[in-house]
C-alpha cells in the first residue's frame, strides 16, 4: 500500500512547485511511510494514559468491585500524603543518580585504559562487555544468591579465602543485602551499566582529532591539561548521551529491586511500587494515580532531558 | 592513538631526554595491566555462575568457593528435565522476541524513508515525539494494557506481548534507522534519480547496501530488549505464554541446594544475548546510542 503512494509521490514530485491538488497529493505521499508507525504509536502509547488518566479519578479495587465509582481527587491525595510513595520518589532518585553517575566515572575510567594499544585490547573489551549482554533477571539472581549470599556467596567465599591466607580463621562475613540494601542493588546496576558508558565514551574517544591533541603536546601542554581542555570537552555529548540514556532505562528499573530486595528494606523505587499497588493491593484507582504523578513528573524532566538531546541534534544538522 | 601513547614525537621531549620517555614506557605497561584486572573483575560474575553451572548443588554452595572440584552437567539435567519443563517459555519468548522485531522493522524503516531521505514537514517534532514516548514510565501502562487483555480474552496470550515489545522498540528503531538512512549521500539519490531509476530500483541499488548493517544493528537491538523484558511479562502471562526471564523468577522459590541449577538457569536464558552480542559488538554501540555513534 506504502510503495503504490510512494511511486505516486517520485512522480508528481517535480523540481518546481506542483500546483494545488497536486502538491497536496505529493505532500500525503510523503507522509504516508510514516503514517502506520506515528499511528501505531500514538494508539498503544496515547490511548493507555488516557485510560490512566480516567481511572485515576475512580474509586476502583479489585477486591470490592461493588464499590466502584467517582472519587474526585481522593486517589491523588492518598498518593501525595502517602510516606511510601514519597520514599519511593526519593529512592527512585538515589537509584538513579548513583547508578548513572558511578557507572558514568568507571566507565570513562575504562575507556580511556581501552583507548590504548596493548596487549589483548581486544579481549579485555570482549570481557568488559560481557556484564550488559547477562539478561537483567539473571544477573539480579546471580549477584543476589552467587555473590551477595552470606553463607556461600562469592564475595564472603573470597573474603575467608584471603583471610586463610594470613592464617585467621575468623574472616568478617558480612550479609551484604540486609546491610546496605540500596547499594546492593547500585553495585549489581553498575556492573551492568559501566559497559555500555564504556562502550559510548570509547567510540567518543577514537573520534578525537589526533593531529590537534599531537600538536598541543608539541606545544608542550601535559596529559592532564590536554585530558582537561581537549578530551573532555570533546567528549562532553557523549557523556550527556550515556547519562540521558542510562538515566531512562534506569528510572524504569524493575528487575533488579524486584529480585535482589522484593523492594524492601527502603529500596522500592516508583515502578516497583505502583507495581505493588497494582499488582498485590489491587487498587486501581491508586495506581493510576501513582502512575498519572510519576508521568507529569517524567513530563517535566524529560523536557529539560530532550532539550540537551536536541541541542546535541543541531550539531548533526539534518537535511 | 592516545594521551599517553607518546612515540610519534619524541621531539617534544628531547630537553628532558631519554629517562622520561623510560618512565613513561613503564607507566603504559601498569595502565595495560590496570586494563586486565578491571575486565577480568567486570567478566568475574559471569566466569563464576558458568563455572558454578558446570559444579554440583554441593560443591556450589561451598564456603571458601570450590575452584577446582569435579565439572558435572547435573545443574543442566536438573533444570531441563527436573521440574518444569524451560522449553516452552524458552520458546515463548523466541516467538515474542522475534516477531516483534519483525513487525517493529516493517513499521520503522518507511517511517525513517520519510524522516530523513524524502522528509516530511515537521520532521524533527515527529522524530522527538517518538523519543518523548520512550520517556514517559511502561509501568503506568501496565495497568491500563492489563484491564484491555482482560476484556478482550488476550490475557496469557503471546500476542499481547509482540504488541507491547512491538511499541517498547519502536521509537527507538525509528531513531536508529533514521540516523542510517540520512547517511545515505544525497548525491547518490540524485544520480540515481538522473538515470530514470525508479523508486524500487533506488531502494535496492542506492539505499539498501547502506542500510543493511543498520537493519541488523536495530534488529540485534530489539530482540534483546524484548528477550530481556520482565515486567510486562510477569503481569500479563500466566501458565501458557511464560517467557523465559519470568521462568528464572518463579525458579528461586524451590528451596534446598539450588546455586547450580540456578546458574545453569541463567546461562542458558542469557545465551542467546551473549552470543548476538558478541558477535555483533559495534552493532552494539550503534544501536545503544540510537545510532548516533558510529
Amino acid at each position: 500500500m506504502t510503495s503504490v503512494a510512494e511511486q505516486a509521490g517520485t512522480q508528481t514530485d517535480a523540481p518546481q512547485p506542483a500546483p494545488g491538488a497536486a502538491r497536496r497529493a505529493s505532500a500525503w505521499a510523503r507522509r504516508a511511510p510514516l503514517l502506520p508507525a506515528l499511528i501505531f504509536m500514538i494508539v498503544v502509547t496515547q490511548l493507555p494514559f488516557v485510560a490512566t488518566l480516567v481511572i485515576s479519578f475512580m474509586d476502583w479495587n479489585a477486591y470490592y468491585p461493588s464499590e466502584r465509582g467517582f472519587a474526585g481527587f481522593d486517589n491523588f491525595v492518598r498518593v501525595f500524603t502517602d510516606v511510601n510513595m514519597r520514599d519511593a520518589v526519593w529512592t527512585t532518585i538515589l537509584l538513579t543518580a548513583g547508578v548513572v553517575l558511578i557507572s558514568l566515572v568507571l566507565g570513562l575510567g575504562i575507556a580511556l585504559l581501552l583507548d590504548r594499544k596493548f596487549r589483548g585490547r581486544g579481549a579485555v573489551r570482549t570481557m568488559m562487555i560481557a556484564p550488559f549482554l547477562v539478561v537483567p533477571v539473571a544477573a539480579a539472581l546471580i549477584w543476589k544468591h552467587a555473590l551477595y549470599n552470606p553463607e556461600y556467596g562469592l564475595f564472603n567465599g573470597a573474603l575467608t579465602w584471603i583471610w586463610g591466607l594470613f592464617g585467621s580463621d575468623n574472616p568478617p562475613q558480612p550479609d551484604w543485602i540486609s546491610n546496605m540494601p540500596l547499594w546492593a542493588v547500585i553495585f549489581s546496576l553498575v556492573w551492568q551499566w559501566t559497559p555500555f558508558m564504556m562502550l559510548i565514551l570509547l567510540a567518543g574517544l577514537q573520534g578525537r582529532p589526533l593531529d590537534v591533541i599531537e600538536a598541543a603536546r608539541i606545544d608542550g601542554a601535559n596529559t592532564w591539561q590536554i585530558f582537561r581542555s581537549m578530551t573532555l570537552p570533546h567528549l562532553r555529548q557523549y557523556l550527556e548521551l550515556g547519562a540521558l540514556l542510562g538515566s531512562i532505562y534506569i528510572v524504569q528499573n524493575f528487575d533488579a529491586v524486584f529480585t535482589i530486595t522484593s523492594g524492601g528494606l527502603g529500596t522500592a523505587n516508583l515502578p516497583y511500587t505502583i507495581y505493588q499497588i497494582f499488582y498485590q493491593a489491587h487498587d486501581y484507582g491508586r495506581a493510576s494515580a501513582a502512575a498519572v504523578v510519576v508521568v507529569i513528573g517524567t513530563i517535566i524532566i524529560a523536557t529539560f532531558a530532550l532539550r540537551t538531546v536536541s541541542s546535541l541534534f543541531k550539531q548533526e544538522a539534518g537535511r | 592513538m592516545s594521551i599517553t601513547d607518546t612515540a610519534p614525537v619524541p621531539a617534544a621531549h628531547d630537553e628532558r631526554g631519554r629517562p622520561v620517555k623510560k618512565r613513561r614506557e613503564g607507566a603504559n605497561v601498569w595502565l595495560s595491566l590496570l586494563a586486565w584486572i578491571v575486565g577480568i573483575l567486570f567478566v568475574l560474575p559471569v566466569v563464576w555462575m558458568v563455572l558454578t553451572s558446570f559444579h554440583s548443588e554441593a560443591n556450589a554452595a561451598t564456603n571458601p568457593p570450590s575452584v577446582f572440584a569435579p565439572l558435572t552437567l547435573e545443574g543442566y539435567r536438573e533444570f531441563f528435565s527436573g521440574g518444569a519443563s524451560p522449553w516452552p517459555p524458552l520458546l515463548n519468548s523466541l516467538t515474542a522476541s522475534v516477531i516483534s522485531t519483525l513487525i517493529v522493522l516493517l513499521l520503522s524503516l518507511p517511517a525513517a524513508y520519510a524522516l530523513s531521505i524524502k522528509p516530511v514537514k515537521k520532521w524533527t517534532d515527529v522524530l522527538f515525539f517518538f523519543l518523548s514516548t520512550k520517556m514517559l514510565p511502561v509501568v503506568a501502562g501496565l495497568l491500563p494494557l492489563y484491564l484491555f487483555a482482560q476484556n478482550t480474552g488476550l490475557l496469557d496470550n503471546i500476542w499481547l506481548l509482540i504488541l507491547f515489545y512491538t511499541s517498547m522498540n519502536l521509537p527507538i528503531a525509528v531513531w536508529m534507522m533514521r540516523s542510517f538512512l540520512s547517511e545515505v549521500p544525497v548525491e547518490m539519490l540524485e544520480a540515481a534519480q538522473m538515470d530514470g531509476a525508479n523508486l524500487t530500483k533506488t531502494l535496492r541499488s542506492v539505499i539498501a547496501p547502506v542500510v543493511t548493517p543498520g537493519i541488523a544493528a536495530t534488529a540485534l537491538i530489539c530482540f534483546i530488549f524484548s528477550w530481556n523484558e520482565l515486567l510486562f511479562a510477569r503481569v500479563l502471562t500466566a501458565t501458557v505464554a511464560e517467557t523465559a526471564p519470568v521462568f528464572l523468577t518463579s525458579f528461586v522459590t524451590s528451596q534446598g541446594l539450588f546455586l547450580a541449577q540456578l546458574c545453569a538457569a541463567a546461562f542458558v536464558v542469557s545465551l542467546p544475548v551473549l552470543v548476538a552480542g558478541f558477535a555483533a559488538q559495534d552493532k552494539l554501540v550503534q544501536g545503544l546510542s540510537l545510532g548516533s555513534v558510529k
